[in-house]
C-alpha cells in the first residue's frame, strides 16, 4: 500500500523562551492508503495539532510533512490549498456544516471550491449521501437534521470526490453508542475503499475502529499497538468474561 | 495479590524482618486479608528456595531474619506488575493492586506500567470491535456479547487514565522504608475497585 501521510521528525513549539509549549515532539508516523489510524491522548497531549499539521492547516517548526507524495514545505500557498481542497478532508468536532446551505449543497461544496461544475458536484454529492444513507436528507438544512445525520453529512463532506486523506478530530461527538457506531462504520468503510484515515481521540472504543492505533503524551508518540491478529485471536484467547 | 508477590512487593522497599513483613502486608490491604505467621515464612522459604529473596542471618529463626529482594526477585516482581490479571471478576481488582504498587517502587515507572495495560486493552478491543465491525449488523447475538466486552474493556481504560492523570498530579513518593505502624488502615472497598489506604501513606487523603 502506498504511504499517503507521512510525518518524519516533526515537531510544533507555540510561543518562545520560558513560555514555550512544545505541542509536538520529533513525532514520525506512516499512514497508508486503506489504513485508518487512531492516535489517543489525553487532553492537551499534542493530538489535536498533529491532526492540522497533517492537514496542512498549521506548519511544523521542524521536521517534514508529506501528504500525496508532496513535501509540504515545498508548496506554494497556492499549491497547498489546492492539495487540501482536493486531496484532504475533514471531520472535526465543529462540523462547520453551512446552516445556509441543504446538505447536497454542503457536500458538492469543496468539488464547487475546486473548480467543478455544479451539476456534476452535486451528483457526486448525492452518491455519497446515498452510500451514507442520507438520500431522502438531501435537500434538508443542518438545523433540521439530527445529531447523528449531520454528523454523517459532514463525512460526506469529507470523503466526497477523490479524497486520499481523511482527518477526523473526535468524529462521533456527542452522539449516542448507536450512532457513533454507524458513523465509525462510514469511516472504516471509507478507508477499506483506499482511503488513509487518520482519527484523534481519548476514547478507547472510538480508537478500537482503527487498524493501529498510536498513543501520544506530551507531545511524543510513546507506544502502539501491535497489527491486529484478527477476531481468530479472540477464539484462543479466554472467552469473554 | 498473590502472598508471594505481595512479600516481593514489600522486600522491594527495603529489606525486611519476617514479623514486619506480615504488619505491613495486612495494613496494606486494610486488614481485609490476615495472614497468619506460617503463610508467611512458608512463603518466605519458598521465595529463599527459588533465589527471589536472601536472607542475613541463617542461625535465626524466620521472625529475626532480615530478608531482601535478588535480583531474580526483582525481576519476578516486575514480570508480574506487566502480567496480565487473571480472568475472573473483578480482574480490575488486581490491576488496581498493580498500580499501587508500581506508583510505590522507585525502580519501576508506574506511567510505563499503565501504558503497558492500556495498550495491551486496546489491543483486545480492536479485535472485538474488527470482528463486530465484519459481522452483519442483523448479528444482534454478536453485537450485545461484543458491546458488553468493550464496554468493560472500556471502563478499565478510563480507570487507567483517571489514575495515570491522579498519578501525575499527586505523585506517590517513594514508600517509605521506616517502619510502618498500622494506625487507620482506610476502608477498604474490592467491590467497586476502590483503593485501600497503605498504612505509613501521607498522602493517601491527597491522591484521592
Amino acid at each position: 500500500m502506498s504511504v499517503v501521510l507521512s510525518l518524519r521528525q516533526v515537531s510544533k513549539v507555540y510561543g518562545v523562551g520560558a513560555a514555550a509549549v512544545h505541542a509536538l515532539r520529533a513525532v514520525d508516523l506512516d499512514v497508508a492508503a486503506g489504513e485508518l489510524v487512531a492516535v489517543m491522548g489525553p487532553s492537551g497531549s499534542g493530538k489535536s495539532t498533529l491532526l492540522t499539521i497533517a492537514g496542512t492547516l498549521e506548519e511544523p517548526t521542524a521536521g517534514q510533512v508529506t501528504v500525496c507524495g508532496s513535501d509540504v514545505s515545498t508548496l506554494s500557498a497556492d499549491a497547498t490549498a489546492r492539495l487540501r481542497r482536493r486531496s484532504l478532508g475533514f471531520v472535526f468536532q465543529d462540523l462547520n456544516l453551512l446552516a445556509g446551505l441543504s446538505a447536497v449543497e454542503n457536500v458538492a461544496l469543496p468539488l464547487e471550491l475546486d473548480g467543478m461544475a455544479v451539476r456534476p458536484a452535486r451528483a457526486a454529492a448525492l452518491r455519497v449521501l446515498d452510500e451514507l444513507g442520507l438520500t431522502d436528507r438531501a435537500g434538508h438544512f443542518p438545523d433540521d437534521l439530527s445529531g447523528g445525520e449531520r454528523q454523517r453529512v459532514a463525512i460526506a463532506r469529507a470523503v466526497v470526490g477523490d479524497r486520499r486523506l481523511l482527518l477526523a478530530d473526535e468524529p462521533t461527538g456527542a452522539l449516542d453508542a448507536a450512532n457513533g457506531e454507524a458513523v465509525l462504520r462510514m469511516l472504516r468503510s471509507a478507508c477499506k475503499r483506499g482511503i488513509a484515515g487518520v482519527m484523534v481521540t481519548h476514547d478507547a472504543q472510538l480508537a478500537s475502529w482503527a487498524d493501529r492505533v498510536i498513543f501520544i503524551r506530551d507531545g511524543r508518540v510513546v507506544d502502539q499497538t501491535a497489527p491486529s491478529a484478527g477476531p481468530d485471536a479472540l477464539l484462543a484467547s479466554d472467552p469473554p468474561r | 495479590m498473590s502472598i508471594r508477590h505481595a512479600m516481593l512487593a514489600l522486600l522491594a522497599e527495603a529489606p525486611k524482618y519476617g514479623l514486619q513483613l506480615r504488619q505491613e502486608f495486612e495494613a496494606r490491604t486494610g486488614e481485609v486479608w490476615p495472614l497468619n505467621v506460617g503463610q508467611v515464612y512458608t512463603t518466605l522459604q519458598r521465595l529463599e528456595r527459588e533465589g527471589h529473596v536472601e536472607s542475613d542471618d541463617a542461625g535465626r529463626d524466620g521472625a529475626q531474619k532480615r530478608y531482601r529482594l535478588t535480583a531474580e526477585g526483582e525481576r519476578e516482581l516486575h514480570g508480574w506488575l506487566r502480567t496480565p490479571p487473571q480472568a475472573g471478576p473483578p480482574p480490575r481488582d488486581e490491576l488496581v493492586m498493580k498500580v499501587q504498587v508500581a506508583a510505590r517502587l522507585t525502580q519501576v515507572d508506574v506511567t510505563e506500567i499503565l501504558q503497558a495495560h492500556r495498550r495491551r486493552i486496546v489491543e483486545e478491543m480492536q479485535r472485538y470491535t474488527h470482528l463486530k465491525a465484519d459481522a452483519a449488523p442483523e448479528d444482534v447475538g454478536l453485537g450485545l456479547v461484543v458491546d458488553a466486552e468493550l464496554f468493560r474493556l472500556e471502563a478499565v481504560v478510563r480507570w487507567l487514565d483517571a489514575a495515570d492523570a491522579r498519578l501525575r498530579n499527586h505523585p506517590t513518593p517513594s514508600a517509605d522504608a521506616g517502619t510502618p505502624n498500622a494506625d487507620s488502615a482506610g476502608t477498604p472497598n474490592a467491590a467497586d475497585g476502590r483503593v485501600e489506604r497503605p498504612a505509613g501513606d501521607n498522602t493517601a487523603g491527597a491522591r484521592r
